[in-house]
């Protein structure tokens, strides 16, 4: 069964201060950070799904900062888990030379959740929207143009990267095949 | 003029097309003078997209006012096949995503695997120089073609003829290592099982020396070619503002003057212990591109070179890691033990801790990333592929407006994708 990644570290370290953009995003949205997790010196923050569109633009923003490249963004099907998906944003800074990942929590957009669209923020994300859409079934609101990107525009057999879609099945594509 | 009733197969799957809208066809937007704007379908066939990509334009004469990339006819799943694979069966596939750098894809996705477990420090320093000296290598190779087909795209021809002979070298020489040109599977998790041959060492010398020629070749060819000059000079801007908002890596956000190469910037394998350097763009055009791939290529050879005077020369070339890493082919042979290793590695696989890790390399056409969710199961949870042709592509939407068909091959050119990787 899936479990949720644990922080791994050994119990004899001291604590290590949390780095400058922790400490930003702390002080702005205090409540909504759930958690951050350091693995493998990766940084991890965890937001609220409401504060998330403001600590982007916060992180991308703020002078000290300036998480300036969207580098990837993605989803995790955590299947069992309320909120059902994770959205991943992966973020560098030019300027620090420093990467950070935030994360979120969504559910379907079958059960009518959505999550607002960084495409205002970023135009790289875009397409990585429209894929998380493609692939996971995750709504951005205000997303300009959210339609299926790698399979086709009428593919109804839902979204290939949630854990409950076959790997295989012997259904005949007709059109496609 | 066709009957607009009939004609109408674009708008037909493509609803919502943004910039295109559905009464645009062909006939009903009617431009000053009484011509019409006109629907045209470039791709998925089309030899200049280097591979099955659509592009989808509404014309106005020659003059694009909008386009629509549509991708994916090469869509395999190979996440999802990532995620129901053990950590070992993956290394194949990531040959096979961006099929023109095969090992610079492994070393991405192998780097990944072992931060996650936490082996990250124990390759040994053999191995890791020459894991450096594979993806230059690559790096070269995917120059080559990205330079060679896009000159054949835009009139120059013999050019592709140059630089597939070189990249053949390149190819020679993965062969005689590992076997296999194109999809090698050449990189293990904890280092390399197989004892390098004097010959490599010999043929890359030999690449070593010619290379340098080569490349002063490919620019008595086209630095001085007017068709060449006139075809990319000022062709495809990129504003630094744009670049970064695109998410662009790799020598398109370089050429935008952005000092961003992950080989200097968070340094990994040995790239702190060399000497070279990142050129950057004045222009950000399609020339300036061409430019700082070829100075690319020169930094590679000089990359290469310091490797190899100094990388030990003997010592292990995989990590003492027995958990992780699969014993020598010889002792499975003829010892238990190694042998019980090797099954219960093939059966079993290893499980590394629940954790998370992105890991991102330098490709040649920009930053692959590897974003790993594990649950300490022998499969990934969640693979991620960070595919930098896909998200450089998407700059062509904005970029083509307002050129002339024959720029937007151009563009498509100096983007240098792979359609492999984008659809993935």
């Amino acid at each position: 069964m899936a479990q949720e990644p644990q922080t791994v570290e050994p119990a004899d370290t001291p604590p290590a201060p949390p780095h400058p953009a922790v400490q930003t995003v702390q002080q702005r949205f205090g409540n909504a950070v759930e958690e951050v997790v350091t693995f493998r010196d990766e940084i991890t923050l965890r937001l609220q799904k409401d504060a998330v569109h403001d600590a982007l633009q916060l992180l991308r923003d703020d002078a000290a900062l300036r998480y300036d490249l969207l580098i990837d963004l993605t989803g995790v099907d955590w299947r069992v888990r309320a909120p059902r998906f994770d959205v991943v944003y992966q973020l560098y800074s030019t300027a620090n030379r420093h990467r950070l990942r935030v994360k979120s929590g969504v559910n379907a957009l079958e059960r009518g959740d959505s999550i607002a669209t960084a495409s205002d923020l970023w135009a790289s994300a875009n397409w990585l929207e429209r894929e998380c859409y493609d692939m996971f079934g995750i709504n951005f609101a205000g997303h300009p143009d959210l339609r299926r990107i790698l399979l086709p525009e009428d593919w109804n057999e839902g979204y290939p990267l949630r854990k409950d879609y076959p790997l295989r099945g012997h259904k005949q594509w007709g059109q496609y095949h | 003029m066709a009957d607009t009733t009939t004609t109408r197969p674009i708008i037909a799957d493509m609803p919502h097309m943004p910039g295109i809208d559905e009464q645009s066809v062909e006939s009903d937007r009617v431009l000053e003078g009484g011509d019409r704007e006109m629907i045209l379908n470039l791709g998925p066939q089309h030899p200049s997209t280097h591979g099955v990509l659509r592009v989808v334009l509404r014309l106005d004469g020659e003059v694009i006012r909008a386009c629509d990339l549509v991708i994916g006819y090469l869509h395999r799943g190979t996440e999802k096949l990532g995620e129901n694979a053990r950590y070992v069966q993956f290394t194949p596939w990531t040959d096979r995503t961006d099929y023109i750098s095969a090992p610079s894809n492994n070393l991405g996705y192998i780097m990944a695997v072992e931060k996650l477990l936490g082996i990250t420090d124990r390759i040994p320093e053999r191995a890791t120089y020459f894991r450096v000296i594979l993806a230059e290598l690559t790096r070269i190779a995917s120059h080559l073609v990205g330079i060679g087909t896009h000159a054949m795209d835009i009139g120059a021809l013999s050019m592709s003829l140059f630089t597939f002979r070189e990249r053949e070298m390149i190819l020679d020489l993965f062969e005689n290592y590992c076997g296999a040109r194109l999809t090698t599977n050449i990189m293990e998790v904890g280092g390399f099982q197989r004892p390098i041959p004097d010959t490599f060492w010999e043929q890359t010398r030999e690449f070593l020396r010619v290379m340098p020629e080569r490349l002063a070749e490919y620019e008595k060819l086209l630095n001085a070619n007017p068709i060449w000059i006139g075809r990319t000079k000022g062709i495809g801007y990129i504003s630094r503002e744009d670049a970064l908002s695109f998410g662009l890596t790799g020598p398109l956000l370089r050429a935008a003057g952005v000092n961003y190469d992950v080989r200097k910037a968070l340094p990994y394998l040995v790239y702190d212990r060399l000497d070279f350097e990142i050129p950057l763009g004045e222009n950000s055009d399609t020339y300036d591109r061409y430019l700082i791939r070829m100075e690319e290529m020169r930094q590679s050879l000089r990359i290469i070179e310091q490797c190899m005077a100094q990388m030990p020369t003997d010592g292990p070339l995989m990590a003492d890691e027995p958990k992780f890493v699969f014993p020598p082919h010889d002792a499975v042979m003829f010892e238990a033990e190694a042998m019980q290793r090797h099954f219960k590695l093939v059966i079993e696989g290893f499980s590394p801790p629940p954790g998370e890790v992105y890991v991102g390399i330098e490709n040649p056409k920009g930053e692959l990333g590897y974003y790993i969710v594990s649950d300490g199961t022998p499969h990934a949870y969640r693979l991620r592929i960070r595919p930098p042709s896909m998200i450089n592509l998407q700059i062509v939407n904005k970029i083509s407006v307002g050129t002339m068909i024959a720029d937007l091959i151009a563009i498509l050119g100096t983007i240098d994708m792979v359609l492999g990787e984008v659809d993935r």
